[in-house]
């Protein structure tokens, strides 16, 4: 009995050792997203990043070597308003002849319990770095993986938006991003 | 109380001169904003606009809820029934604008994706779905309606100088408000 019970356990270790040596890496790009809130006059406003793409590692027993970045082509951004593109890819929003993408590269990961975890990472626009943190939720079936999050930034921090339109009362600071990165698993590389 | 056969009643005066002082704040700067290079201004006369414009249509609806319900005073004898009619007409058809020129705003905005927060506190529902196509169609609906808008509210003070100066009868007075005699 008590060695059937062994055997039980061993088992399932293996089964789920197995499992969580599953290392996640293909990101699938077209499947993924990266999008954006914002208000104006109050108005809210939803936009998106067209072209992005994105390296990532994560296997769910090895949040150590957890890695993740993502670079953004800022002209491909969709404000919603094909006005509000011509203008935000000029010099005084993005600049995106200068700085043509924006970054965010993971420093860390650290389990919440369940799902649920939580990302720092450096946050790279317009030549500006900042320290981020984000909440992500990271859902599973096989070997297809889905990262959900999201974080504010405050758009002044990055110079987004100057001159005139350093105004806070038009267009306010805090910007909503929030991503759904689809990512495939190969087998771990032990 | 409701009946006056000399003037209109104060709630319809009130009314009136409130609509006509907010349209005619609401379509200069319509006019102007569309025109302007995207900026913060830009977007203030937008918000204004648009606050403007339902604020015109509520007070569109109290409007025809009281001329529904209160009987305005007749207009003189001494008027052609010709002219009456063309009177009835005309005042019809900018009953309607009331409406249709502020619904067309909105639906411009809800179209092109753009939700109209009122005064930049209470969220409006989009009537529909955003589409670009669609946002370019009403835009010309919007504009086009306030061109006819334009024009009869040209023969509306025209025809008011024309009673005051030429016909000399007090239509225009019925409509004023009467501040001596309270």
């Amino acid at each position: 009995m008590n060695y059937l019970k062994c055997t039980l356990l061993l088992g399932l270790l293996l089964i789920g050792n197995r499992v969580s040596a599953l290392e996640f890496n293909q990101v699938q790009t077209t499947e993924s997203s990266v999008t954006f809130g914002y208000k104006q006059m109050n108005v809210p406003l939803e936009g998106k990043f067209n072209k992005f793409s994105s390296q990532l590692a994560f296997d769910p027993s090895k949040l150590v070597t957890a890695q993740a970045r993502l670079d953004i082509e800022v002209a491909s951004i969709d404000t919603g308003s094909a006005e509000g593109d011509d203008a935000v890819v000029g010099k005084l929003w993005f600049n995106a002849k200068a700085f043509p993408s924006a970054s965010f590269v993971s420093t860390g990961l650290k389990s919440l319990g369940g799902n649920r975890y939580e990302a720092t990472g450096k946050l790279s626009i317009k030549g500006k770095t900042q320290d981020v943190v984000a909440p992500v939720t990271f859902q599973s079936s096989g070997s297809r993986g889905i990262f959900e999050g999201g974080f504010t930034i405050h758009r002044l921090d990055y110079a987004i938006g100057e001159g005139e339109w350093t105004d806070l009362g038009t267009v306010a600071n805090d910007i909503q991003i929030k991503f759904h990165i689809v990512v495939n698993a190969a087998p771990g590389k032990k | 109380m409701s009946t006056s056969t000399e003037r209109y009643s104060n709630t319809a005066i009130a009314l009136h001169w409130l609509i006509a002082l907010l349209i005619f704040v609401a379509f200069p700067i319509g006019w102007y904003m569309s025109d302007l290079q995207l900026s913060p201004t830009k977007l203030q006369l937008f918000s204004y606009h648009k606050w403007l414009g339902i604020t015109v249509l509520i007070l569109a609806v109290v409007r025809v809820i009281w001329r529904a319900t209160h009987i305005p005073p007749a207009l003189p004898d001494s008027i052609s029934r010709l002219q009456q009619i063309g009177s009835h007409v005309v005042h019809g058809f900018l009953y309607v604008l009331l409406f249709a020129v502020p619904i067309s705003g909105w639906l411009m905005s809800s179209a092109k994706g753009f939700k109209t927060v009122l005064f930049g506190v209470l969220p409006l529902p989009d009537l529909i779905g955003k589409d670009k196509e669609l946002g370019k169609l009403l835009e010309v609906v919007h504009q086009s309606l306030n061109y006819i808008l334009l024009a009869l509210v040209v023969l509306h003070i025209a025809a008011l100088i024309k009673h005051r100066f030429i016909d000399r009868d007090d239509v225009l007075t019925r409509m004023l408000p009467n501040w001596n005699r309270k």
